[in-house]
């Protein structure tokens, strides 16, 4: 056991941990900081991988830009913990045989042919100019820029949805227009009057 | 420094003693980096007060000295405020989430000092001189704002969440903006690496920075970077004069005082990023003797100093922005300039190598 075996299992232990803790704890807050967790232990073993590139835009979009907007929408809400609760065991059964065609699907993933330290060796330590993200940008734009595109595309059209269906055109909103505010001059506002003094009786 | 690490291998064997022995010199390395910064943090609240108070014809803090030397008057300031910060009582509200409220100003100053930790002083002298630097010193800045946000949830009490929102509102915007400008510097440096991108803008002269081709990236990031620090005029977390002291209300004492430190720390880490993207780094501004003679870490010094004195300079000359102003700034003036500066640097570098050898086009690409 060396000195990376060590790091590796005290952040799998985190990572387990803090994944269990995001669906068993109650505060939905708390659950939230748990996945956040989570993401930045699984950054951590990323690194171990030597997948430098991967390791930080996880934590860049994940934890950085994700994760945010959820806290957000978590405290925001008035939860009711007591009203989530009910109805448990009503949908209980329904949710323990999803559960099982996911562990069913897991397996079938896992102990198949794709898997397993014969068809996936720990990669070769890379020599230290070696530029991980060089080397996946090159694939992204050439062999698999087609993808790629596809993948843009898609995240665009739901970008474009998302907005088009919160967007609610109001007759009584009203709003200020910046650029006219700032271009205004004195005489548009402002009338200097000429008015002879009053005389004191 | 190889005779230390024979001994770590003799006493912990070949594998063991050079892991703790890289551990050792990492720790050294970092310690030599934090406590110098927090000095410097300490050092340049006292500097904001001296500065704007000789801005508005005051004197400021003049009174407090070390050992009774009369020219040292007021240097002794910021030690004494720091005495008074950690003898006060932190007063935890009763309805707060205790273990969030405690967390959240640590979780504030974490990412502002771990950045540090790719910044290259001089081009040995750097701890982590890693290739994705760029992407690190993202990540890491884009964490600062959990403790906004816990620090005005956990207080439990409405005006800190209203603060919290307002300061998280602003960080997120303000955040795009910064990348999409530092996505333009990495396209002229064609390298993640801070180092790379320094001395991408080595030549002749301060003319090879680059300030010149993408000045109005280093115009969007200095003060994007302003919004981002929360500073002033963009403080309206803190608007005195309109709410209550923003995200950090309820906090007293030392747990108060991190979150300033923070702040601090923030400020001084983009203006380190701005002489490192903009500036040159520790490349000095003109490449001939007298100005070469000065180490490239005293550069360095000088141009962070340079642009801190910038935040100061502002604070004490503009009125604060109104909210719904901040907001436009950042997301219908500032992105789509940062789009559009993309775009044309991106056509300039696709120019046929027969126009880009006509200056000034040579100096850059």
């Amino acid at each position: 056991m060396n000195f990376q075996d060590i790091i590796f299992y005290i952040f799998s232990a985190i990572l387990i941990v803090s994944a269990l803790g995001v669906i068993t704890v109650r505060n939905p807050v708390y659950s939230a900081l748990l996945l956040v967790l989570a993401f930045v232990t699984c950054a951590g073993l990323w690194l171990l991988l030597e997948a430098e590139f991967l390791a930080i835009t996880l934590v860049l979009v994940y934890v950085g830009a994700v994760m945010v907007l959820f806290l957000f929408v978590v405290m925001m809400l008035d939860i009711n913990l007591d009203q989530l609760r009910e109805g448990f065991w009503k949908w209980f059964p329904f949710g323990a045989v999803v559960a099982l065609i996911m562990v069913g699907e897991m397996t079938m993933v896992l102990m198949g042919k794709y898997f397993g330290l014969e068809e996936m060796p720990t990669p070769s330590a890379q020599d230290a100019d070696y530029s991980n993200t060089r080397a996946l940008g090159r694939l992204i734009y050439t062999e698999y820029a087609y993808a790629f595109e596809l993948a843009a595309v898609l995240l665009l059209v739901a970008m474009v949805a998302a907005i088009a269906l919160t967007l609610r055109h109001r007759e009584d909103k009203r709003s200020t227009n910046s650029s006219k505010q700032v271009q205004v001059k004195k005489e548009d506002r402002l009338r200097i009057v000429a008015m002879p003094s009053e005389k004191k009786e | 420094m190889e005779y230390i690490q024979q001994q770590f291998i003799q006493m912990f064997g070949a594998e063991w003693g050079a892991m703790l022995f890289s551990l050792a010199t990492n720790m050294t390395f970092i310690f030599a980096i934090v406590v110098p910064l927090l000095l410097g943090v300490a050092y340049l609240t006292f500097a904001e007060r001296k500065i704007i108070a000789y801005m508005q014809i005051r004197v400021g803090p003049n009174r407090v000295t070390f050992f009774g030397i009369p020219w040292l008057r007021g240097w002794g300031q910021p030690i004494a405020d720091a005495v008074k910060a950690i003898m006060k009582e932190i007063v935890i509200p009763t309805g707060a989430n205790k273990f969030l409220f405690i967390l959240a100003p640590i979780l504030t100053i974490m990412p502002a000092l771990a950045a540090w930790a790719v910044i290259p002083f001089s081009p040995e002298l750097v701890l982590a001189n890693i290739n994705a630097g760029l992407l690190y010193i993202l990540a890491m800045t884009s964490m600062g704002i959990y403790g906004i946000i816990i620090a005005g949830w956990a207080s439990n009490s409405k005006y800190a969440f209203l603060g919290a929102m307002r300061s998280a509102a602003q960080v997120v915007s303000y955040e795009l903006a910064m990348g999409f400008a530092l996505v333009c510097v990495l396209m002229m440096s064609q390298s993640l690496n801070l180092g790379d991108i320094v001395n991408g803008q080595q030549g002749d002269s301060f003319l090879n920075w680059y300030l010149i081709p993408l000045f109005p990236m280093f115009l969007v990031y200095l003060i994007s970077g302003v919004a981002e620090t929360n500073r002033a005029p963009f403080d309206v977390a803190e608007g005195e004069s309109e709410i209550v002291a923003g995200f950090h209300v309820d906090y007293s004492g030392m747990a108060f005082t991190v979150f300033f430190l923070a702040e601090y720390a923030n400020m001084i880490l983009v203006a380190a990023l701005t002489s490192i993207m903009f500036l040159g780094g520790w490349l000095p501004p003109v490449d001939i003797a007298p100005f070469t003679l000065i180490p490239g870490f005293i550069w360095l010094l000088l141009k962070i100093a340079f642009i801190l004195f910038f935040f100061l300079w502002f604070r004490a000359t503009f009125p604060r922005y109104r909210y719904d102003q901040i907001m436009r700034l950042g997301w219908k003036v500032f992105i789509p300039i940062t789009l559009i500066w993309i775009v044309l640097l991106g056509l300039i570098m696709q120019l046929p190598e027969s126009v880009r050898e006509f200056p000034p086009l040579n100096i850059w690409f």
